[in-house]
């Protein structure tokens, strides 16, 4: 019974607690993460073939127009496999960053009934996209099979690290995000919108090569060094850059720590306004 | 021993917002500053300097009690008393503004039922989820997966979804899975009130099984004082997020009780703030007189009553087509009757600066044994003059209303009624 004795006191800020009480609520973690698995695609006819054929889709377009019509460069890498690579990664970024930016609205009705600790809501969110990013990651395997392009296999190893770092910045961004989303709910409208820019700004459908001397500004956004270690290493088509990666990570562990200590700030606030 | 919940000097304060009602949207604010751009600064300055005019309010002020392990405790008190505010900051969804709280064991909190459930999900889908929300290990659920179908009576839709039960069903699945947590303290708002009466009885004979036997320590907040009594062995008495009193249960639903008069005299309602409406006249007393014309402290069902509202208007004010509405609602916020002189187009015109309006019940009166708020609403010539909606509480005792002895116990009506026969 003493390892349930606990004190509650006015004001909170982050502490090592925090750590320590998610893994205490890991069930509840893996439960949500789970709903929220089990009901998307409740009712579908083609269920969990939804999160292969959406960017799936979005592939064969940009191929279509992109590659074919538009001749864009793609650093000697079949278009397909070039623009999927790009896709994945951003759409697990992006899908996780809207899902953490929203899951205090939709959990609402939780959040102001039971105490658990709100942390878990976006990391939580977010798994269930990682989820999606191994789905789809298997039509990856199959153009590269099919283009008969060999994978960098010592290149996969850096594979958790760019996951890391989109972890990072989507649950960084999503809580801050989320925070201000209890209070201002402008931010549900000004998401899709920020997010579709941000497409454009990121080297998903071009090579980050095209923008010549000006690529500096594009690795201000982490994502632009997650993508590109990506295709380097998948895909071998240039040595990674270890310079953009690192400020791709710092950017990413800057926008989780702001991220958390702005959310634990204004949590106490969460259930009454929610 | 140590308590088990140890309340140190809390007080929990809101800030009104100006804006009623929804959100503030960032445009509301851009706007502002557009159409009164020194106001605003002047406003944020004092903001700044912490003289802004906030208005305050507190829900909860220097709460201190202390709980046992294994008692029951009841909260009661009138709507906004602060007893389901009481209850979340016990259970941690919102910080107390100052104060400490120890808590010396695994609590869990029911302030609804079904928390978390999923529409999508299948019964046997939600009771893990919502489990696991309330607390539960995935192992502890397994265990008590059988128990907790076999209590909610639902074996044969276990695996339908939830949006395809019955709000009966639904109810009793999600009060089930709350009943096989076990917590060293559980704290429940009102949850009862849902459900019919026989799973209520059923709910309220677990919760006290679950204390009795198994020396868990229940807050219960709840405005039926009958569930108060039989379940708690003492009792909270909340009033303006204050305690007035914390006594045992008996003593301290009398007293609340008799601190809501069914009587209300003008020196009482003129210290009352909680009035809406233009004010040139106002409800001065309030009484129920019996068929003998003697004012009463509760009612019987079956008798016959004689509502009287008191009124005062403003020197020289005379109003014209005055109607006045009572409201009649259960504990729980049901609307049950209402008597409206709108109804019968009997209005008043008012020539004396003060006097009483009688509304006489022309039946027995029908509502079953149990307490039951009143509101009350003046109106003048179409405007509303006076309106008090928690004007009071008061009691209906049993009573014969058949004169056969036999009592209604699971509706909330008598009807007058005569049947008979007639053959071919």
């Amino acid at each position: 019974m003493s390892n349930y004795k606990k004190t509650i006191r006015p004001k909170k800020t982050f502490s090592l607690n925090d750590i320590k009480e998610i893994w205490q609520y890991k069930e509840l973690l893996y439960f949500f993460t789970w709903r929220d698995l089990k009901v998307r695609y409740k009712q579908t006819a083609i269920g969990v073939m939804w999160a292969i054929f959406q960017p799936f889709t979005t592939m064969i377009v940009f191929s279509v127009f992109f590659g074919k019509l538009a001749k864009m460069p793609s650093d000697g890498i079949p278009y397909p496999i070039f623009v999927y690579t790009g896709l994945l990664i951003w759409q697990f970024f992006s899908s996780s960053l809207s899902e953490a930016s929203n899951c205090l609205i939709t959990n609402a009705s939780i959040i102001t009934k039971v105490y658990f600790p709100r942390l878990i809501l976006p990391i939580s969110a977010t798994i269930t996209k990682f989820v999606d990013f191994s789905i789809a990651s298997v039509i990856l395997i199959g153009l590269m099979a099919y283009y008969n392009y060999l994978p960098n296999l010592s290149g996969l190893l850096i594979l958790p690290l760019l996951l890391l770092i989109t972890f990072m910045t989507a649950v960084g961004a999503g809580l801050f995000l989320a925070s201000i989303n209890v209070k201002y709910r402008d931010i549900r409208y000004a998401l899709p919108f920020f997010i579709q820019t941000l497409l454009f700004v990121t080297p998903v459908i071009y090579p980050a090569s095209i923008t010549g001397k000006y690529s500096w500004i594009l690795a201000l956004n982490p994502m632009t060094g997650v993508i590109k270690a990506a295709r380097a290493a998948i895909l071998g088509n240039a040595p990674i850059n270890w310079t953009l990666l690192l400020i791709s990570g710092l950017t990413g562990l800057t926008a989780l720590i702001i991220g958390i200590i702005y959310f634990k700030k204004t949590e106490r606030y969460f259930a009454d306004i929610a | 021993m140590e308590p088990i919940i140890e309340v140190k000097n809390i007080s929990k304060k809101y800030n009104i917002a100006r804006h009623q009602g929804g959100y503030v949207a960032m445009r509301d604010i851009l706007t502002n500053i557009a159409k009164k751009p020194f106001s605003f600064i002047k406003n944020k300055a004092k903001k700044l300097v912490g003289k802004a005019g906030k208005e305050e309010f507190w829900a909860l002020k220097n709460i201190s009690f202390s709980v046992e392990k294994g008692e029951a405790i009841g909260i009661i008190g009138a709507n906004g008393a602060g007893k389901s505010t009481l209850l979340k900051v016990l259970s941690e969804i919102t910080p107390p503004t100052t104060g400490e709280i120890n808590i010396n064991g695994r609590l869990s909190s029911l302030l609804e039922v079904g928390t978390g459930f999923h529409p999508e999900l299948s019964g046997r889908e939600n009771i893990f989820l919502n489990g696991a929300i309330l607390g539960m290990t995935k192992k502890e659920i397994s265990d008590k997966f059988d128990d907790i179908v076999e209590f909610a009576g639902i074996n044969k839709f276990i695996d339908t979804p939830v949006k395809r039960y019955s709000s009966g069903m639904y109810v009793r699945l999600a009060f089930s899975v709350a009943a096989h947590t076990e917590p060293d303290i559980l704290l429940v708002d009102e949850v009862l009130a849902v459900g019919d009466a026989n799973f209520q009885k059923k709910c309220l004979g677990k919760m006290d099984e679950v204390t009795k036997k198994n020396g868990r320590t229940i807050l219960f907040v709840s405005h039926n004082m009958d569930a108060i009594l039989k379940l708690c062995s003492r009792c909270i008495l909340l009033k303006n997020g204050k305690i007035t009193m914390f006594d045992e249960s008996r003593k301290v639903v009398n007293t609340y009780l008799q601190n809501n008069p069914l009587s209300q005299e003008s020196s009482s309602l003129e210290k009352r703030t909680d009035r809406k409406g233009l004010g040139n006249i106002k409800i001065s007393s309030f009484f129920v007189e019996n068929q003998e014309g003697k004012k009463v402290d509760y009612l019987i069902t079956g008798k016959y009553y004689t509502f009287c509202i008191g009124y005062k208007s403003k020197n020289n004010y005379n109003p014209k087509n005055v109607s006045i509405t009572l409201a009649i609602s259960n504990e729980n916020g049901s609307p049950l009757i209402l008597a409206s002189s709108k109804l019968t187009k009997q209005d008043f015109d008012i020539i004396s600066s003060n006097g009483i309006i009688r509304c006489k019940i022309n039946q027995k009166f029908p509502l079953t044994e149990g307490i039951y708020n009143i509101a009350i609403d003046l109106f003048s010539n179409g405007q509303r003059e006076d309106f008090i909606k928690n004007f009071g509480v008061f009691e209906v005792k049993q009573g014969d209303f058949y004169d056969t002895g036999i009592y209604i116990k699971h509706s909330p009506f008598y009807l007058e009624q005569d049947w008979s026969l007639q053959t071919n």
